[in-house]
C-alpha cells in the first residue's frame, strides 16, 4: 500500500499537467486530493506494517547482470518520515492556494517532487534510491526559479549546483561499493550485512558528506539559506520539510549502515561539524533581519540536532534524530507558511525592523498565535514533538560526547534568544495606538487549515510521542543498525 | 482523578477564558472559582496526606517508556504544603487584580500558570515535572510582557532567557542521570540511591575519558542545581529578581514571588536533596557561603532601596536564602544522631516556603493598595504618616511585616526557628552569619513602616482612603492564616513532618 504514495504523486503530476493547463483551480483540486489520498496511504501502510523488520512491498529484477532490482521497503523509520511527506504535501497545497500563474506547472513539478521523495524513502535498492533522489532534485530547481522571490535565479542555481556535487559524491562511492563489495548488487539490505567493506576511512566521509550536504551539514549549508529565501513558500517548505530529511535520512540508511567502521573513526569529526552548525545557525539567525532568513539559518541549526543525534551512535539517540527529521518538518513548514505565506503575502515585506512597527499581533491575531505556537515548538518547549526529539538526542549522546552534549545546551538556549527576538520584533512589539490604517486581506480557509494541521501534529506527537517512537525505536534496534550500536 | 483535576481545571478555566472573552467581573469569577474549587480539592488531599509519610494519592499511566517518560501523579505532606500555598496566593492575586487593567487575557494567563504549578508540585517523574517546569514559564513571561511596566520588554525577556538558561541545565542534569539509572522516577532515583551517591555509576556509564566519579557527580549536580539556583534565586543567579518582580503588575508579583520562587524551593527539597545529598556535602563550604551572602545581600540591598517595591523584591531574595540555609544544613554528613536537627531544618524550610509565601504576597498586597493611592508613586517621597488617616492598613500592614521579620506569634517565627534549630548543630557558622541577617531584615522592614505610616503626615496622603472590604479580603486571610501557623505550627508540621521524616531516613551517606 505504501509503494500507491509514489504512483500516486506521479499520476497527480501526470493529470495536473495535463489537465490543469488554464484551470487553475482544477490543477490545484488535482494536488489536493492526491496529496490528501498519499498521506491517508502513508497512515494506512504505516499502521499495518511491523515497524521492527523490513517490510518488503516490492522486489522484481531490474537490471539483473547488475544486480539492480526494483526493491521497495519499509521499516519504521521510512514509515515515519512516508507520514512526514504526506503531511508536508497536504500543507504544501494548502498554502499554495493562491497561485496561478503557471499553476498547472507548479502543482505538477511539485507533486513529482513529493513522488521522488516518497520513493528515496522507500527504496532499499541503492541504484533505485539514487534514481528517486535525482527525480527529486530536479524539480525544486523549476519550482524556485520559476515562482520564486528574492535572488531566485541564484538561490535556485545555488542549491541545483550542491545538489548535484552531494549525489555526485554519493554516485562514486555507490559504484565503489559495487567493485570493492563480494556480492555484486546494489541491494542495500544484503550489502550492509556484508562483513566488512574495505576503503570504509574514505568511502563513508565521501558518501555520509554527499548525503548531509542536503541536510545542511556545516560548513556545506550555505545553498539553505539562499535556497529557502529564493523559493516560494510551498517550495521552502518541502525544502526545509522534507528535502532536507532526505539527506539525513540518506547518511543514516546509505553511509551508516554500509560503513560502521568508517563511521567509527569518523564519528567525533562530524559530531562537532553537527555542534558547530547547531551553534553557527542559531547564532547567525540571532543577527537576521530578514525574517525568513531567520527561520533559514534555525533549520540549519535544528538539522544539527538530527546530526548530531546521529552521531551519537545510541539507539535512543538515533531514534531522536529520527523523531527530530519529523518534528523539524512539520515545524519549519509551520514557520515558513507564516512568514512566507501569511505575512509576507500580505505586508510585501519580510524586513524585520519595517514589520517591527506594524503591529502585527493586532491585525492579524490568528497569524500571531500560530507563529506564537509554532515558536513555542520551535524553542523546543515541552508538550510540542521537538521537546521529545531533542532529549532523546541528547541522553544519546550525554554517553559518548559530553563536551558537545553542553554546547547543544548552549545552542537550545541561543535559541531560544532568536526566536523570542523574531517573535518580539514581527508581531509583539509595541506599537502607538494611532499606528498605521493599514488593514491586511482576512486570512483564508485553506491557510487556517495548513495551520490547524500543522500545529496539530507537533503537538499531538508532544503529547502522545508513542505514535511515533513506537515506529522509530523498534527500528533502530533491527539488525541493519545492530552494527552501529552495539560496538559504541 | 483528585489530582488530574486539580491540573484540568485550572487549565480548562483558563481556555474558557480565551475562547469566549468575557468581561473583566466575569472572567475574575471564573477565576475565583476555578482557584477555590482547586482549593478544596487540595485541602481534601492534604487531609488525607496528614500523618502518612509516603504518597497518598497517586495517579499513573505509561506515556513514552523507551525514554523513562512516565505520567505519575503523587502528593505526600512536602507536595500538600506547595499544593495548599499555591491555592491560598492564586486566591490573593486573583481578588487583587487590578480593577482597570486586568482583563479576561490577565485572568486566563493566571489560570494557566496555576495549572502548571500545580502540575509541577504533583508530578513525580522528572521529564512529567520539566513539562509543568517549563509550560507555567510561559504565562508568567506573557503577564509581564503584556501587563507589565515601562520597561517590560526588557524585564520579561530578561526572566525568560535566565530561567531557561537554568532549565536547560537541570534537563542535560537529569539527561545524564538517566542514562547511568534508566529511570527518571524521582521516588525511585531517590529510594534507589547507593551509597556514595550517583556519582560512580555516571562515571561507568558516561565514560568520559580520565574524570573521576566525584567529577562527574559534581558536574551533574551543578547542572541540575543551576536550575533550582535560578528559579528561587540563589546570589549570584538573581540578577533577573529585582527587574521582573518590579516590572510585574503588582498583584501577579505577588504569585510570581508568592508560588513561582517556591518551584525552585520545592524542586531543591525534592530533587536536589533527596538524590544529590553527597554532592551538597561536598561543596558544603562553598553553597552555605552562598546562602548566608544571598540572605545578607538581600536583606542589605533591601536596606538601600527606596522604591517600595524594590525593597520588597530584595527581602524575597533574602528570605529564600534562608530556604536554602536548611537544605544545604540538612545535607551535612555526621554522626546518626542528627536525624531530629535534619528533619528539624527541613520542616522550617517548608514552614518557610508557606509563610514567606503567604506574607510576602500580602505585602505585595498592600504595595499594590498604596499604588492605587497615589498612582503608582512608590518611593518614599510619596508617603508618610499615613497611621493617622489610615489605621486599619497600618495595622494589619504592620502586622504583615511583623510576620516577615519573624516575630514570635506570627508564621515567620516557627519556620525561621526550625531552621536555626536545625543548621545550629549541622552548620554553626553559616548559622551565626544568618542570625545577623535578621537584624538587617528587622532594620528595614521598621525603617519603611517609620517612613511610610509614622512622622509628619505627607500633605499629599491627607485624602488618603483606609483599606476597603475588597482588599481586606486580600490581605486579612492571610495574616490570620499567618498567626494561626505562628500559634499552632503543628497545623502544618501534622502534614509535611512525616513525609519530612521518611525523607531524612533517605539522606545516608
Amino acid at each position: 500500500m505504501l509503494a500507491w504514495t509514489i504512483y500516486i504523486s506521479f499520476l497527480g503530476a501526470l493529470a495536473a499537467a495535463v489537465f490543469g493547463r488554464g484551470r487553475p483551480a482544477l490543477a490545484r483540486g488535482v494536488a489536493l486530493i492526491t496529496s490528501i489520498g498519499a498521506l491517508g496511504l502513508a497512515i494506512a501502510g504505516s499502521s499495518r506494517l511491523n515497524p521492527g523488520e523490513i517490510n518488503v512491498i516490492a522486489q522484481v529484477n531490474w537490471i539483473p547482470s547488475l544486480g539492480i532490482g526494483y526493491f521497495l521497503a519499509a521499516d519504521g523509520i521510512s514509515a515515519t518520515l512516508v507520514i512526514l511527506t504526506g503531511i508536508a504535501s497536504v500543507a504544501g497545497v494548502l498554502f499554495s492556494w493562491n497561485i496561478v500563474h503557471r499553476a498547472d506547472e507548479f502543482f505538477a513539478l511539485f507533486l513529482a517532487l513529493i513522488g521522488g521523495v516518497f520513493g528515496v524513502f522507500l527504496s532499499f535498492d541503492l541504484f533505485l534510491l539514487f534514481v528517486f533522489y535525482e527525480i527529486a532534485i530536479i524539480p525544486k530547481y523549476f519550482l524556485i526559479a520559476i515562482w520564486g522571490s528574492t535572488r531566485r535565479e541564484y538561490g535556485a542555481m545555488k542549491l541545483a549546483l550542491f545538489s548535484f556535487l552531494g549525489s555526485g559524491m554519493v554516485l562514486i562511492a555507490l559504484l565503489a561499493v559495487y567493485v570493492l563489495s563480494p556480492v555484486k548488487t546494489f541491494n542495500l539490505v544484503e550489502l550492509a550485512s556484508v562483513a566488512s567493506l574495505p576503503g570504509q576511512v574514505w568511502l563513508f566521509p565521501l558518501t555520509f558528506i554527499g548525503f548531509a550536504i542536503l541536510a545542511g551539514l556545516w560548513p556545506f549549508h550555505t545553498w539553505a539559506p539562499t535556497g529557502h529565501v529564493a523559493a516560494p513558500t510551498a517550495a521552502s517548505m518541502l525544502l526545509a520539510g522534507v528535502v532536507m530529511k532526505l539527506g539525513a535520512y540518506g547518511a543514516l540508511r546509505v553511509a551508516m549502515t554500509l560503513f560502521p567502521e568508517g563511521l567509527k573513526i569518523w564519528q567525533t569529526t562530524f559530531a562537532a561539524l553537527a555542534v558547530i552548525g547547531i551553534l553557527y545557525g542559531a547564532g547567525v539567525a540571532l543577527t537576521q533581519n530578514d525574517f525568513k532568513f531567520v527561520i533559514g539559518y534555525s533549520s540549519v541549526s535544528h538539522m544539527g540536532f538530527v546530526l548530531l543525534g546521529l552521531m551519537s551512535l545510541t539507539a535512543i539517540g538515533l531514534s531522536g534524530a529520527v523523531l527530530q527529521m519529523f518534528s523539524h518538518g512539520i515545524i519549519a513548514g509551520l514557520l515558513f507558511a507564516v512568514v512566507g505565506r501569511m505575512v509576507y503575502e500580505r505586508t510585501h515585506s519580510r524586513d524585520l525592523s519595517f514589520l517591527e512597527g506594524a503591529g502585527l499581533a493586532r491585525k492579524m491575531p490568528f497569524v500571531s498565535i500560530t507563529f506564537l505556537l509554532a515558536c513555542l515548538a520551535s524553542m523546543g518547549f515541552p508538550g510540542f514533538s521537538g521537546f521529545i526529539a531533542e532529549v532523546s538526542i541528547l541522553i544519546g549522546t550525554w554517553r559518548h560526547l559530553p563536551v558537545f552534549t553542553i554546547l547543544a545546551g548552549v545552542g537550545i538556549l541561543i535559541g531560544v534568544g532568536f526566536t523570542l527576538r523574531a517573535l518580539h520584533k514581527s508581531f509583539f512589539s509595541p506599537v502607538p495606538e494611532d499606528g498605521s490604517e493599514t488593514s491586511y486581506e482576512p486570512i483564508t480557509m485553506p491557510e487556517k487549515a495548513g495551520a490547524i494541521l500543522l500545529l496539530a501534529c507537533t503537538v499531538l506527537i508532544g503529547l502522545y510521542p508513542r505514535l511515533l517512537f513506537d515506529l522509530i525505536h523498534p527500528a533502530i534496534q533491527q539488525d541493519m543498525f545492530k552494527r552501529i550500536i552495539s560496538g559504541a | 482523578m483528585s489530582l488530574t483535576l486539580g491540573i484540568l481545571i485550572p487549565l480548562l478555566g483558563g481556555l474558557i477564558l480565551f475562547l469566549t472573552r468575557p468581561q473583566r467581573h466575569i472572567a475574575r469569577a471564573i477565576s475565583a472559582g476555578a482557584t477555590g474549587i482547586l482549593l478544596f480539592i487540595i485541602l481534601t488531599v492534604a487531609l488525607k496526606a496528614r500523618g502518612a509519610a509516603g504518597f497518598e494519592t497517586a495517579e499513573r499511566f505509561t506515556w513514552l517508556p523507551a525514554i523513562g517518560l512516565e505520567y505519575r501523579l503523587a502528593v505526600d505532606g512536602i507536595g500538600a504544603v506547595f499544593l495548599l500555598l499555591t491555592a491560598i496566593v492564586f486566591l490573593m492575586g486573583i481578588f487583587a487584580a487590578s480593577q482597570t487593567t486586568a482583563d479576561w487575557r490577565y485572568f486566563g494567563l493566571l489560570l494557566i500558570l496555576e495549572g502548571g504549578l500545580v502540575g509541577t508540585f504533583t508530578a513525580q517523574n522528572f521529564l512529567h515535572f520539566f513539562f509543568f517546569w517549563e509550560i507555567s514559564l510561559v504565562p508568567a513571561f506573557f503577564i509581564v510582557r503584556i501587563f507589565g511596566g515601562p520597561n517590560r520588554a526588557a524585564a520579561s525577556l530578561q526572566f525568560f532567557i535566565y530561567t531557561m538558561a537554568g532549565s536547560i541545565a537541570m534537563l542535560l542534569g537529569f539527561l545524564a542521570l538517566f542514562l547511568a539509572t534508566g529511570t527518571f522516577d524521582l521516588t525511585e532515583l531517590a529510594r534507589t540511591r547507593p551509597s556514595g551517591g550517583f556519582g560512580a555509576l555516571l562515571a561507568e556509564r558516561l565514560a568520559w575519558a580520565g574524570m573521576s566519579p566525584e567529577t562527574v557527580g559534581a558536574v551533574i549536580f551543578l547542572l541540575v542545581f543551576l536550575g533550582v539556583a535560578v528559579k528561587v534565586p540563589l546570589w549570584p543567579l538573581h540578577g533577573w529578581l529585582p527587574a521582573t518582580y518590579v516590572e510585574a503588575p503588582t498583584p501577579a508579583t505577588m504569585v510570581l514571588t508568592g508560588v513561582m520562587s517556591k518551584m525552585g524551593v520545592y524542586a531543591l527539597v525534592r530533587l536536589v536533596l533527596p538524590i544529590f545529598p553527597e554532592q551538597i556535602e561536598r561543596l558544603h563550604a562553598p553553597l552555605l557561603a552562598l546562602a548566608v551572602f544571598t540572605i545578607l545581600y538581600g536583606a542589605l540591598a533591601a536596606l538601600a532601596q527606596s522604591d517600595i517595591k524594590k525593597l520588597f523584591a530584595y527581602s524575597s531574595l533574602s528570605h529564600l536564602g534562608y530556604c536554602f540555609l536548611g537544605v544545604f544544613a540538612a545535607a551535612k554528613a555526621g554522626a546518626p544522631g542528627l536525624e531530629n536537627e535534619r528533619a528539624a531544618a527541613i520542616n522550617g524550610v517548608l514552614l518557610q516556603a508557606l509563610s514567606h509565601g503567604i506574607i510576602a504576597a500580602a505585602l505585595f498586597g498592600f504595595v499594590s493598595f498604596l499604588e492605587r493611592r497615589t498612582g503608582g508613586a512608590l518611593t518614599y517621597e510619596s508617603y508618610g504618616g499615613l497611621r493617622k488617616v489610615n489605621p486599619a492598613f497600618a495595622g494589619l500592614m504592620g502586622l504583615a511585616l511583623f510576620s516577615s521579620l519573624g516575630l514570635p506569634g506570627l508564621s515567620g517565627f516557627p519556620a525561621e526557628f526550625l531552621i536555626f534549630k536545625g543548621a545550629f548543630s549541622l552548620a554553626p557558622v553559616a548559622c551565626a552569619f544568618a542570625v545577623v541577617g535578621l537584624l538587617f531584615t528587622a532594620a528595614y522592614l521598621l525603617a519603611f513602616y517609620g517612613r511610610v505610616f509614622l512622622g509628619p503626615l505627607n500633605v499629599n496622603r491627607a485624602g488618603s482612603l483606609d483599606l476597603n472590604n475588597g482588599e481586606k479580603v486580600v490581605v486579612v486571610p492571610a495574616i490570620a492564616i499567618s498567626l494561626a501557623l505562628g500559634i499552632a505550627p503543628q497545623l502544618i508540621l501534622a502534614i509535611c513532618n512525616p513525609a519530612v521524616t521518611a525523607l531524612v531516613q533517605q539522606i545516608k551517606f
